[in-house]
């Protein structure tokens, strides 16, 4: 395929310059015109997997309002809208810059601020690189929105969307990844394996959620005195499985897109994470079946995702089969990590912790452990040291600017706020207003799930008004 | 006049409907309600935690009838709401003072 397109290549050049009167094409300049046949298709190919990946914020909001109740969708629809939004903006003024450009400490950069590195007329490059670029530090900070969901305060939270994009994200970046630019990192300098980010994206948004989560507390009702915890229902399992596979589809781009390049890489990188995402699904979804009597759709839907964060840091550098044992793995540990951080009351409505923080250490764990050319103590070791690194970094960093939110403009929204739901008294709206939304959690009856009401009486009834009417 | 309120599971709505249709009740008002008797609920799992749902979806079937039919609506309802299943549910029978057709002024059985 590819000497054929050389082949009409090299015969349209000659007949155009042989019909425009142009010096005879000569091998140099042949190449010449080969090579930006290559350089075209990077940039193609970078940038369709940047839209994907930016389709991944469809995909998070998907699930986090799937999981989270009908009072609250369009606040979920709005921190997800804003932390894309105003990531972007705080990553071009100053994130790009801390995380690619030019270092002496190889602790974070010091140029290419407000996309100082274009020039009208220069090289397109950095802006196809940029563009990519953000869509990863978009990701990150999206990550935080589901574990804090359904009593943030608004305006904390976009504080922290600028922050963690402006300054944590790329921080810990810069360490990692910052010689694809003009970096260049301690941690990649040791030969820190992490292609596509399990550490740098999605360990870096599970940490931040933990550290969110932990400071606001858990939502009203959810865990009970003597120890029980209370499920608040998700009000839309299916937006939630949407979600689910929007993210998949994503992925398609965050993995394979991270070559930055088009070449013959993708296709093992594009397996891998399908593999890794399917065999998360089912470990996931046979864990519940087993421990709970059935297959339980969250846990299942959290194990795909599980599979996929965990596959992102060794999707290049690992056979197929590995990929099936990393996200099988991923799988079970997700579901444990979840029950575990409901144990120990951290309540994250969505699982950002387990899947992100939990599975992404894992998978930048067994980047080391399955690496194809083999592994080593020291290659592990490095594994290690980087996922402790980031963990060091982001977990006070996010804790120390949740506290700050928390102590000047307050982070967490009042009790008679959160009983009344964010959409009323944050934004001043109702998602669906066609429908009774009722929502009986809190404190009152706190066993009684919110918006099962509404959603069962719309179901069991077929022929109801309710749903012809809209 | 008598107020029946009936309470019965959802499925057997158009079944009840029908049935006092051809036996000549043509008014009725239905609720979705949710409610428990002996029947109590079950058990859900969301995400790994166990809770427990105790009202069950139900439909409230209000029809206003004269005194003389009343015994055979009630019937017909019996026989038409019943699987024999737990949970099938109730009927209340109450008298009604007065009964008002909005747009003629009708009152009494001509208002039915």
């Amino acid at each position: 395929m590819k000497a054929k397109i050389l082949l009409i290549v090299i015969a349209l050049m000659n007949i155009a310059g042989a019909w425009a009167g142009d010096e005879p094409p000569t091998p140099l300049s042949n190449k010449a015109a080969i090579d930006l046949v290559q350089t075209h298709a990077d940039y193609v190919w970078t940038l369709v997997a940047a839209a994907l990946v930016f389709f991944m914020q469809a995909g998070f909001a998907m699930v986090e309002t799937g999981l989270t109740r009908a009072k609250n969708a369009i606040n979920i629809m709005m921190k997800n809208l804003m932390d894309f939004s105003m990531g972007s903006i705080a990553y071009w003024a100053i994130g790009f810059g801390l995380m690619f450009g030019a270092t002496t400490s190889g602790w974070f950069g010091t140029s290419g601020f407000f996309l100082s590195d274009f020039t009208a007329g220069g090289d397109s490059w950095v802006l196809a690189f940029w563009m990519f670029q953000v869509v990863f530090a978009a990701t990150a900070s999206t990550i935080v929105s589901g574990a804090m969901a359904e009593r943030t305060k608004f305006s904390g939270y976009l504080i922290y969307s600028v922050v963690i994009s402006g300054l944590i994200y790329p921080v810990f970046g810069s360490w990692a990844w910052g010689s694809l630019f003009h970096g260049q990192g301690w941690l990649e300098g040791l030969g820190f394996i992490d292609f596509a980010g399990s550490t740098v994206v999605h360990s870096v948004g599970g940490w931040a959620a933990l550290a969110g989560a932990m400071v606001l507390g858990p939502r009203m009702g959810k865990y009970t005195k003597d120890g029980k915890i209370k499920p608040i229902l998700g009000h839309n399992m299916p937006l939630a499985a949407l979600g689910v596979f929007i993210l998949w589809l994503g992925w398609f781009g965050f993995n394979p897109g991270s070559t930055t390049a088009a070449n013959k890489d993708i296709a093992m990188i594009f397996v891998n994470t399908n593999l890794a995402a399917a065999a998360g699904s089912i470990l996931a979804m046979f864990v519940s079946w087993v421990k709970f009597g059935k297959p339980e759709v969250g846990m299942t839907l959290n194990g795909a995702l599980a599979g996929l964060v965990a596959i992102t840091s060794p999707c290049a550098t690992v056979s197929p089969l590995s990929a099936v044992m990393i996200g099988s793995i991923a799988g079970v540990v997700v579901v444990f990590s979840v029950l575990f951080f409901d144990k120990i009351r951290v309540d994250d409505p969505v699982g950002a912790i387990s899947v992100h923080g939990v599975c992404g250490a894992w998978g930048t764990l067994a980047a080391g452990i399955f690496n194809m050319g083999g592994t080593s103590l020291k290659i592990i070791g490095v594994q290690m040291l980087g996922i402790a690194a980031c963990f060091l970094w982001v977990f006070p960093t996010a804790f120390v600017l949740f506290k700050l939110i928390e102590k000047t403009i307050g982070l967490r929204v009042s009790p008679e706020e959160e009983l009344e739901g964010l959409d009323f008294v944050e934004h001043g709206g109702n998602a669906y207003p066609d429908f009774e939304v009722t929502s009986y959690g809190g404190m009152s009856t706190a066993g009684v799930p919110g918006g099962s009401l509404a959603a069962a009486s719309v179901g069991y009834v077929g022929a109801s008004k309710k749903i012809e009417a809209t | 006049m008598k107020k029946i309120e009936t309470i019965i599971k959802p499925f057997k709505l158009d079944e009840v409907k029908e049935a006092l249709n051809a036996m000549g009740v043509t008014g009725m008002t239905i609720m979705e309600v949710k409610g428990f008797g002996r029947q109590r609920g079950h058990k859900e799992i969301y995400r790994g935690a166990e809770y427990q749902v105790d009202f069950v979806p139900k439909i409230k079937i209000n029809v206003v009838v004269d005194d003389a039919i009343a015994e055979k609506v009630v019937d017909t309802i019996k026989k038409t709401a019943k699987t024999g299943k737990i949970g099938d549910g109730k009927i209340f029978i109450s008298t009604i003072d007065e009964a008002i057709r909005i747009r003629t002024g009708e009152t009494g059985i001509e208002a039915l």
